[in-house]
């Protein structure tokens, strides 16, 4: 079957279809998060130099006792930025829908647009920080029936995946690596067999590589399989220059998502000549 | 002035008996528009922080926005 592919407005730029995800319509195909930065400045600027438009953020107790210390919501401009709220940090569905109920709460008190859509991050334990699939699946379903458009961060298991969707999943997020391991993507056929099973007379239902990206060829590799966009956080934020990451960040997101609609060629196991066979002077070896 | 206790994200508070969930984050000095709060696990919307009387035992979280991926 000819894969459906949406045809670049002119060659040679960055034109593309905006990422739909749900209701949300954002320009770049950069998810980016906000953990992890030495400064809120040093954060302030990657974010702006990773042209991403949508920002995930954390949600925890107030500290309560520094009222004058600055909060991430002073150093981020809400009126430019979709926020993501997640659950990270959650490793039951019933506290995942708590978090989420609590970072709607924040949001539609900013009147920011993304009140009505979470990252869903169920865990399994602290070490691996692997989605726990039974718990993200049950959570998916409650927040889904409370009018959530639900980010599922999964595992890159093709048939969760699949079971995700079918609970009313806005779009599923399958991890390329563990969280934060800069890994890149380990298992690119599962993430293909993902693509396949959820796009399934479904082309435009989107699908996220979230987490394990370390460096800028990761982000391409996974763009050039076809996912939508990916989202990370550490990849940016703790890299020596993290300024001149995120632009490489991306750098590779274009990279990938035109050289996956351009179309590559077929691996072959031998060589074809890209110089005309006629006309040789020389004698062919046999 | 009759107190009682209650439980502000983990930590035990001897506050005036009757505040309100309004009453007690003015006295927290919170930023209200940066919180949203749970009583006893159940969300508290901000329209409802200024009727939602305290009990004493009740456990709150306290929450707000951080930098995470």
């Amino acid at each position: 079957m000819e894969p459906e592919i949406t045809r670049l407005a002119q060659p040679f730029t960055t034109v593309d279809d905006p990422l739909q995800l749900g209701t949300h319509t954002l320009q770049s195909r950069l998810i980016v998060g906000t953990g992890k930065y030495a400064s809120y400045e040093l954060m302030g600027e990657a974010l702006d130099t990773s042209g991403t438009d949508c920002i995930t953020v954390a949600v925890r107790r107030d500290r309560l006792i520094d009222a004058d210390g600055k909060n991430l919501i002073d150093a981020i401009d809400t009126s430019r930025y979709t926020l993501l709220p997640n659950t990270a940090g959650c490793f039951s569905a019933e506290d995942a829908v708590r978090v989420a109920r609590l970072g709607r709460e924040i949001l539609l008190g900013l009147e920011n647009s993304g009140a009505d859509w979470v990252k869903l991050e169920v865990l399994a334990d602290t070490r691996t920080l692997l989605p726990d699939p039974v718990a993200t699946l049950r959570a998916t379903e409650q927040l889904v029936a409370e009018g959530f458009q639900v980010l599922c961060y999964s595992t890159d298991d093709p048939v969760i995946a699949r079971h995700l969707k079918e609970a009313g999943a806005t779009s599923v997020m399958p991890a390329g690596s563990p969280i934060g391991s800069g890994q890149g993507v380990l298992n690119p056929n599962n993430i293909r067999i993902c693509l396949e099973y959820l796009k399934e007379n479904d082309p435009d239902y989107p699908v996220i590589v979230d987490a394990g990206v370390g460096t800028a060829s990761d982000v391409t590799v996974a763009m050039e399989l076809g996912v939508d966009g990916v989202l990370l956080n550490t990849g940016i934020a703790h890299a020596g220059v993290p300024v001149s990451m995120a632009r490489a960040m991306r750098l590779a997101c274009d990279a990938g998502r035109l050289a996956y609609l351009a179309e590559r060629i077929p691996k072959k196991l031998y060589a074809t000549a890209s110089s005309p066979d006629e006309g040789v002077i020389s004698l062919k070896p046999r | 002035m009759d107190t009682m206790q209650i439980t502000v994200n983990g930590q035990s508070r001897a506050i005036a008996d009757g505040l309100t969930v309004a009453d007690l984050l003015k006295e927290l000095a919170v930023a209200v528009p940066h919180v949203a709060v749970e009583v006893n696990r159940d969300l508290v919307p901000r329209a409802r922080h200024a009727q939602t009387e305290l009990k004493s035992g009740d456990a709150l979280e306290v929450v707000t926005l951080v930098g995470g991926g």
